[in-house]
């Protein structure tokens, strides 16, 4: 390693030089409107530490490279020490990076190692059975965790927002699944039919002042209707043309909402909408005339945190329904059909299924879970408008289908959690934090390809696994 | 049984098949042996109505299917093995077959099953593995297997023996003579090794650049002189 230290020394060199000269204008100058004009601040101090930081990262990635895993292990593990002590350094975000510098140099040290014990365990008999009973274990874990997580002390009220909000996406994702992982159609326009859901419950509450648990199934009817209505002109595309055509249909939805002003309010958006009810008690500190609140019915006091546990209930319930629905529907012709079109189209007719149903019928079901929650997100905002319906929120709730490993139940909730819950976690790094965002989605993408949980669980198993010795 | 008379197939401007007129009998086992590009797999996709014929008309059982959508046909008893094998790669052997038995009655589910893997001792002891990760052999036989579950009077074969070892390409062959004169499954295979398949057969027929150019029992054409000039030279695996 001695003959090769100089080599690697000026390649650590180089990079921190290039870093340097890009940093030099982005990083190391910032410019600032103080009334008479604009004034530059200096922040070399930062440009300093991250070009030191990306030397030895560079270094230390080397290192790892070539196997010599004491030394970089020992860089990484400094690295991350000095970005945790507390030195004083001029942002918490350089804390961070260093940080991060160290772990990547950690786990890229361990990664080999990881990797082969993995494989190895991977392909024991016991190894397999205990991924096995693992994974069942876990869902039932992560399980008894969210129907408890409201008597936790966790359960302020921005945690409960966070999980609330996390488990909308949970259902979308789930719901999006049975299009793209079950059936393997690309639908990049999943967000119409939340729409659909979500405006079919914002009217009829306060056109006609249907209750939620009312509306909830119309507005699942109405969505599947919206699903078929695409599902039909799209029948004859696959994969590219297909997103494309979605994604044209899911702006549709959001422009015809924008623009028909007297059904939708238009931009405006609908206001007022009311909460969900349980057993007629509305969760608010006064009740209309003629009804009472959750507190009055329960003789309990009034507290804003028991909307947000009813919400968080009612989500959880939902989501857990689309998921139930999906493990059992599997087992049924209707699904195996969807994911044997997903294989292979021209086997599924040789064997006479009916491609033609068996798409609409994903669309549908899919487009119904989509309501459904679309209507649950209206009952929770009270207000909505064709904002919150933009492309954005196909593509997020796509992103965790996919990076959950397509097909995979458990991959979205882990998916949903990273890709909903870190932002939201990360927003004391301010802007950075979508950099952080990307670098987790960046790394999924190189670790894991296929998606968090790429492993496709049969829907029926004939042979018991055997337990280990 | 099946009846193909005058068939002409296109696709886009170029004509496939060039007014094709063929018989297959109840019970019977059929070949249709011929060149790369001379319309076989055409015409037996043809009987499955993708692509459609644009003139002539194909019977089953005295009626016209020319015009049905393919899992129409399927569903009137006709099984078919595509090319290329195509079972379904992320799915286990088991839900193969279970793809396979989509239209038959459940009552005969584990009957069709246990007959099946029977024939195919090879898919009982693979029956929890993907599709995917089995030999080309396996996944012939599973091809097959798949076909049969729905209880087909007519099989469609297009050509079982590609990419095979010859010993399994036998034993293939050795199925495919089982499921006609056990089961009583009509047969018509496609084949490019017309040695297994003529020897086979009851009759065959020969399709050069999309027609008919000869056909008679197997037994015939194993002697005409022709088909040894162009297709048996060698050709005795």
């Amino acid at each position: 390693m001695g003959d090769r230290l100089p080599a690697l020394l000026k390649d650590s060199a180089l990079t921190a030089l290039m870093a340097a000269a890009l940093g030099l204008f982005i990083v190391g100058f910032q410019t600032r409107d103080i009334g008479q004009g604009l004034f530059f601040d200096y922040q070399f101090v930062d440009l300093g530490i991250a070009v030191v930081t990306i030397f030895f990262g560079r270094l230390g990635l080397h290192l790892a490279a070539m196997g010599l895993k004491w030394p970089s292990f020992a860089l990484g593990t400094v690295l991350g020490a000095v970005g945790a002590s507390p030195l004083k350094m001029p942002s918490t975000f350089l804390h961070w990076f260093v940080v991060i510098a160290g772990v990547l140099i950690i786990l890229r040290t361990i990664w080999p190692w990881a990797n082969a014990a993995l494989a190895k365990a991977r392909h024991s008999e016991r190894g397999r059975a205990m991924g096995q009973r693992g994974a069942k274990w876990f869902g039932a874990i992560l399980l008894i965790a969210a129907v408890l997580l409201p008597f936790t002390p966790f359960a302020d009220q921005k945690n409960m927002d966070l999980a609330v909000l996390i488990l909308t996406y949970v259902m979308l994702g789930w719901g999006l699944n049975i299009v793209v992982g079950l059936a393997g159609l690309l639908d990049l326009g999943y967000v119409a039919f939340y729409a659909v859901g979500a405006y079919s419950y914002a009217l009829l509450s306060t056109q006609f002042g249907l209750n939620f648990w009312t509306v909830l199934p119309l507005a699942g009817m109405f969505a599947a209707t919206f699903g078929l209505l695409l599902g039909f002109p799209v029948l004859r595309l696959r994969g590219d043309y297909l997103a494309i055509v979605t994604m044209g249909f899911g702006e549709i939805i959001r422009l015809v909402l924008l623009n028909w002003v007297d059904l939708s309010n238009g931009p405006a958006g609908i206001g007022g909408i009311p909460g969900p009810t349980l057993f007629g008690a509305v969760f608010a500190e006064t009740a209309p005339p003629g009804q009472q609140t959750f507190a009055q019915m329960m003789n309990i006091p009034f507290s804003s945190n028991q909307r947000l546990i009813y919400l968080y209930y009612i989500i959880l319930l939902l989501a857990l329904v689309t998921n139930f629905f999906t493990q059992r529907i599997r087992r049924l012709p209707v699904g195996r059909a969807w994911e044997a079109l997903r294989e292979d189209e021209t086997a599924c007719k040789a064997l006479g299924i009916n491609p033609t149903n068996t798409k609409l019928t994903a669309f549908a079901v899919g487009a119904m879970f989509a309501g459904f929650a679309g209507s649950f997100f209206a009952a929770k905002q009270r207000f909505i408008s064709p904002e919150s319906f933009t492309f954005i929120e196909s593509a997020i709730i796509l992103s965790i289908v996919v990076l959950g490993g397509m097909g995979s139940q458990i991959g979205v909730v882990l998916a949903a959690v990273l890709l909903i819950g870190l932002p939201e976690w990360f927003r004391d790094l301010g802007a950075y934090r979508m950099i952080v965002f990307g670098l987790a989605m960046v790394l999924i993408m190189v670790f894991r390809p296929r998606g968090l949980i790429a492993h496709r669980e049969p829907s029926v198993r004939l042979h018991p696994v055997r337990a280990g010795p | 049984m099946l009846e193909v008379r005058g068939v002409a197939t296109f696709y886009g401007a170029i004509q496939a098949l060039h007014g094709v007129d063929l018989d297959v009998a109840k019970g019977e086992i059929v070949t249709l042996i011929g060149a790369n590009g001379a319309g076989k797999s055409t015409l037996l996709m043809t009987v499955c109505g993708n692509p459609r014929a644009r003139s002539g008309t194909i019977k089953l059982d005295g009626q016209d299917i020319t015009h049905l959508p393919t899992h129409q046909i399927v569903r009137r008893g006709v099984a078919q093995v595509p090319e290329g094998r195509r079972i379904f790669p992320r799915m286990t052997v088991f839900e193969n077959l279970q793809m396979g038995a989509t239209l038959g009655d459940p009552a005969h589910f584990q009957h069709d099953l246990d007959r099946v893997l029977e024939m195919f001792p090879r898919l009982a002891e693979r029956r929890d593995q993907r599709g995917g990760t089995l030999s080309g052999g396996e996944q012939q036989m599973l091809a097959i297997g798949r076909a049969l579950m729905s209880r087909p009077r007519l099989l469609l074969l297009d050509e079982p023996s590609l990419g095979l070892a010859p010993l399994i390409v036998r034993q293939i062959f050795e199925a495919i003579r089982r499921i006609a004169r056990e089961e009583g499954v009509t047969i018509f295979l496609v084949e490019q090794n017309a040695f297994h398949a003529l020897r086979l057969a009851d009759r065959g027929y020969v399709l050069v650049n999309g027609r008919v150019r000869l056909s008679g029992t197997g037994r015939e054409l194993l002697a005409n002189q022709e088909v040894r000039a162009a297709y048996l030279e060698g050709g005795h695996a």
